[in-house]
């Protein structure tokens, strides 16, 4: 298909990036690697008059080591995520996800920042940064701003950054000695996932000490399935337990219907999928 | 039994490179998007975004008025023009549509065309496209083939009364008195469900006026049929045919889904006519899910009969099959080009076949990979695993019981065709022998007996076809409208190069590549001196186009036909300047030397400047040096092989994995051997695909749900095994070369391989069908079902 006319800006900063979008009002749009905006704009989905392209900003280009957590640039992309030394040490998982995302094609090109921005309910980086609880800076004509996972992914494709504002970094915190594994059930190699399920556990002396478990698309955005991180804590790494607790993998969740999947088909696959992905990241 | 031709440089049987693939592969090529004439205008169709509705106004207004636009036409202004038409009216009372080139009244399906903008631009013509203002009246869409025959359905073709479009019928044998002897019947409904076939290159026009002759209107078009497209483009737009030049420049697959007439092709012609410019159009991968043709989509009804000791007895089949909107090139013959094949390669004592073509509004349906005989053959090799279910016999077993013995050809079948060739049982045991068939039969016992929530099943397809359609009285009384020849014309060049000249047309088969090593071995000249000329009327005058695998099976013949006459010329001329009997000429690669004494000898390259100058040629023999023939087939031919996959089931999940998939192809000589190994691995992803994979589904409404590539899965290399393949050859006694054909094979036979394989992991639980394509979703619901669950 062929886009609609548009006007591309070129950022070199954030600050370019925030002033372009304030200049162009509500009918802008940010350009990151454009594996997704593309598509929408080919198949007239979406039609923005100004085109923001924030992939050669520096700032947004880095990983940053914080001690505790690494702040990642919002436009690094998915296979420098895949490759990250210091992600591939600390977040495993982060490193993991990436490598299941779509294409290698589409590694090179789309984005970590891009996929969390876009936030289709499909995606897998979204999930895994809901389950690390990651932090979202974000950058606007008041400053900059930072929200938790939590309240960052709101809706179908729709996150807290509003019109006029930049998603600069993502914050994840290091998991160290924990164990963990982003299970995606799929049809085909580069699909998307049907349903996926990011885990981290910590298993100390035979005993589950700390637990997160995030799926995806399962809702309109990245659900943490609580109940099931409950039940876990506290109980022993093994597969009967695991397997007991992620019974309530669905609870809580509204899955979508769709081509690929029944909703009583994802809630099923959500309870297999947690169990297995929980064993895998206990190392059973 | 050998080949009957004497390899004389040995070119066929060699795997040689395409020597095409350069070009090919790297696109520095003529697509027919990279032609770019001068003053080109840009076309943009506007299509109907619902399947069925009354057009109450088209307003162009705005369009017109929009930049860079030069015309917008709706339907009052080609009134009565058709876009496309059906050349196979299969019985004597088929409801024949009418296609109009855009819709005046109606649309019937969602991608319907009800304007078309023309502009100096791609992007303003779609800018344009938006204005136009399309004011439908939604009517009640008819989805469902069942439904669709219910009285009181809505109505596609309202002036038919019905959405019943034929019904035909053959049956061989009493299948009545076949049944009330048997022991066991089996009887199933498979649904072979719709496919939306995808070809690398989308389709493209570019048409121009004037380009060669004064009145002459080229039209390049990614098509397969360049030879038929000009015929029928002359019969439904008035241009004379001399007029017209049809040019399919390098085609980027067909698939049978460029086996077709287009509106784009007619109107792309009318357009370039009546504005005098060059116009073009390409299509988008979003247009092609809805306005190219699909495939398969039958219901189908069979049963099967036999005894208790396993000797099957006949098969009853009725099939419903989905039209679409509009009859096309050979929709409601499709389905037909599988009725003899129901039989499939056993014995048996009745065949009874019946076909209901339906209206739906949905996208037409015709021709794609295979076309009938996919569908023909799931359905058998799917009720034989069914029918040994039912006996407690293994699968393989009840094959060999019932499979035409290689002793026994040349052996006319129950639906009277007469395999010539055949030997199963070998193609058989070689593929058990690459399987490992009794380890994974123990593996499978095993696994069953522990209970593994992975489950292996081993799919059996044993198969055959036919190939090379057809011959010409066969298609006569079959009521096609054309014939089933092919040409060839083999010039020799003053200069000592060859150029063949086909009438068939590649769309990446390496027709360039294997044409060259057959006319090699024939004329002695060594393949890279030869240049193959196709697809283009101009140049190529004479062809009846490439599907069915017709190519090799009935052009391959012209080829050697005429290779032969030019060599009987060439001996003439050689045996007049060597001063001796043409009997006394013996010719051997290239050289035409005088017996017993090899030093007097001519070159064709001396030959072919001999019959040039003619200053020296015989009385009687006509200056230049060619030999053309135009050939009509002896019979169909009669590939057949024996393909086996191993399928891995989670019974938590529905996921199935293809661990391991052997093909052996009997497609007897093999003139080049990469090529058919090519040939044969995107057949089984084709195939294989449709098993698990793909799939067109529409709501209610007449919403085609699956219209992107996110929603309609086609697999990758990353998603299939490494395929181990290989070929037994027992040459076809119909065709000279002892050629069968091989384009079609793999997405024949992997199919009911695959869906077998599952069935036969999963049947413990209950399981005796799975929905195609087995998806995980399709697959847990049929154990789910199978076990009493809600599901």
């Amino acid at each position: 298909m062929i886009p609609s006319t548009f006007d591309y800006v070129k950022a070199g900063s954030v600050d370019e990036a925030v002033a372009a979008l304030a200049e162009a009002g509500d009918d802008a749009k940010v350009l990151g690697g454009g594996q997704s905006l593309l598509p929408v704009l080919r198949l007239r989905l979406n039609a923005p008059t100004v085109i923001v392209d924030v992939s050669g900003v520096d700032e947004m280009r880095t990983v940053a080591d914080e001690g505790g957590s690494l702040l990642i640039g919002a436009a690094v992309t998915t296979y420098e995520v895949m490759h990250h030394d210091a992600i591939k040490a600390s977040v495993p998982l982060l490193a993991q996800a990436a490598g299941l995302v779509a294409d290698p094609a589409i590694r090179h090109r789309g984005t970590f920042g891009g996929s969390c921005a876009h936030a289709d309910p499909a995606g897998d980086l979204p999930t895994v940064a809901r389950a690390l609880d990651a932090e979202f800076v974000i950058a606007g004509p008041g400053g900059r701003r930072t929200v938790g996972a939590s309240g960052f992914f709101v809706d179908y494709f729709t996150t807290a950054v509003q019109p006029d504002e930049v998603l600069v970094a993502v914050r994840v915190p290091k998991l160290d000695g924990w164990g963990a594994h982003y299970e995606k059930f799929h049809r085909t190699a580069q699909a998307w996932a049907i349903v996926g399920v990011a885990a981290a556990v910590k298993v100390e002396g035979g005993t589950i000490t700390g637990a997160r478990v995030a799926l995806t698309n399962m809702g309109p955005s990245p659900v943490r399935a609580s109940s099931v991180e409950s039940a876990l804590v506290g109980g022993p790494a093994t597969q009967e337990a695991i397997s007991a607790a992620a019974q309530s993998a669905a609870d809580g969740t509204s899955p979508t219907s769709d081509t690929h999947a029944q909703a009583d088909f994802r809630e099923h696959l959500a309870r297999v999928l947690t169990a297995r992905a929980v064993a895998k990241a206990a190392g059973i | 039994m050998t080949a009957t031709i004497e390899p004389q440089t040995g070119a066929i049987g060699r795997p040689i490179k395409r020597k095409e693939d350069a070009r090919l592969l790297t696109g520095k090529t003529n697509w027919v998007d990279n032609i770019q004439l001068p003053g080109t205008l840009y076309v943009h169709y506007v299509r109907s975004s619902v399947a069925h509705a009354r057009i109450v106004r088209v307003d162009t207004t705005a369009a017109k008025a929009a930049d860079g636009v030069v015309a917008v036409y709706t339907g009052a202004d080609f009134p009565e023009q058709a876009g496309s038409t059906c050349v196979w009216p299969v019985t004597d009372d088929i409801k024949m549509s009418h296609y109009p080139a855009i819709c005046t009244d109606k649309v019937l399906y969602a991608g319907d065309v009800v304007a078309v903008v023309v502009a100096t631009d791609k992007y303003l013509a779609a800018d344009a496209g938006d204005l136009v203002d399309v004011d439908l009246e939604p009517l009640p869409a008819v989805v469902d083939m069942e439904e669709a025959l219910k009285d009181g359905a809505p109505l596609v073709h309202e002036g038919f009364g019905t959405n019943h479009c034929y019904t035909a019928t053959m049956p061989c044998g009493d299948y009545a008195a076949a049944k009330a002897k048997a022991d066991v019947v089996v009887k199933r409904r498979f649904i072979n469900q719709r496919l939306i076939p995808n070809t690398m290159e989308p389709r493209a026009v570019v048409a121009a006026p004037s380009v060669g002759m004064a009145d002459e209107i080229a039209v390049w078009t990614s098509t397969q049929i360049p030879h038929v497209l000009r015929v029928v483009l002359a019969l439904l737009t008035g241009v004379p045919e001399n007029n017209i030049r049809v040019i399919a420049p390098d085609v980027g697959g067909g698939f049978g889904v460029k086996l077709q007439i287009y509106r784009e092709e007619v109107l792309g012609l009318l357009l370039a006519k009546k504005l005098g410019r060059p116009v073009k159009w390409v299509e988008t991968r979003s247009e092609h899910m809805v306005a190219s043709h699909h495939g398969r989509d039958q219901i189908q009804d069979i049963e099967i009969a036999a005894t208790s000791d396993g000797t099957i007895l006949g098969v009853d089949v009725k099939l419903l099959a989905d039209m679409g909107a509009y009859l096309q090139i050979i929709t409601p013959g499709t389905p037909l080009l599988g009725m003899f094949m129901y039989s499939g390669i056993y014995k048996m004592e009745a065949l009874n076949f019946e076909c209901t073509g339906v209206y739906t509004n949905k996208t037409p349906t015709d021709a794609y990979r295979g076309a009938g005989r996919p569908e023909a053959t799931f359905a058998i090799e799917r009720i034989v695993d069914e029918l040994a279910a039912e006996l407690g016999m293994e699968p393989m077993e009840l094959r060999k019981k019932n499979w035409i013995k290689h002793e026994e050809f040349p052996y006319t079948q129950i639906a009277g065709l007469t395999y010539d060739t055949g030997n199963y049982e070998a193609a058989t045991a070689r593929a058990m022998e690459l399987f490992g068939y009794d380890e994974l039969r123990a593996e499978q016992k095993a696994r069953r007996e522990s209970g593994d929530k992975v489950q292996l099943g081993l799919g059996i397809s044993t198969f055959t076809e036919m190939c090379g359609l057809a011959p010409s009285r066969t298609l006569g009384a079959l009521k096609y409208a054309a014939g089933g020849w092919e040409h060839c014309t083999i010039r020799a060049l003053p200069t000592g190069k060859i150029e063949l000249i086909t009438g068939t047309s590649p769309h990446g088969q390496g027709h360039e590549t294997a044409w060259s090593q057959i006319a090699s071995d024939i004329i002695g000249v060594p393949v890279e001196d030869i240049e193959v000329v196709h697809g283009d009327t101009g140049r190529a005058p004479l062809g009846m186009d490439t599907y069915g695998s017709r190519s090799l099976a009935v052009g391959g013949q012209a080829i050697k036909v005429a290779g032969e006459r030019l060599v009987e010329k060439a001996k003439l001329i050689a045996a007049h300047q060597l001063e001796v009997s043409p009997d006394d000429i013996e010719f051997k690669e290239g050289v035409y030397s005088v017996k017993g004494d090899p030093e007097k000898h001519k070159t064709l390259g001396e030959i072919s400047w001999a019959a040039f100058a003619a200053h020296n040629v015989p009385d009687g023999v006509e200056p230049t040096l060619s030999g053309e023939a135009t050939v009509d087939p002896q019979d169909f031919s009669y590939p057949h092989g024996t393909h086996l996959a191993a399928m891995e089931v989670d019974t938590e999940t529905g996921k199935v994995t293809l661990r391991k998939y052997v093909a052996v192809d009997d497609c007897g000589v093999q003139v080049n051997p990469l090529i058919v190994e090519g040939q044969v691995h995107g057949g089984l992803a084709q195939g294989i695909a449709q098993a698990l994979y793909e799939g067109a589904l529409y709501d209610a409404d007449g919403n085609l749900l699956t219209g992107s590539m996110g929603d309609y899965l086609l697999p990758s290399a990353a998603d299939l095994p490494s395929f181990i393949t290989d070929r037994t050859v027992t040459p076809s006694t119909t065709h000279p070369l002892g050629t069968k054909g091989i384009g079609e094979a793999g997405a024949i036979a992997s199919t009911p391989a695959i869906i077998n394989g599952i069935v036969d992991a999963l049947r413990p639980l209950g399981v005796n069908d799975v929905f195609m394509p087995a998806s995980p979703q399709n697959v847990w619901r049929a154990i789910q079902a199978a076990q009493g669950g809600a599901a």
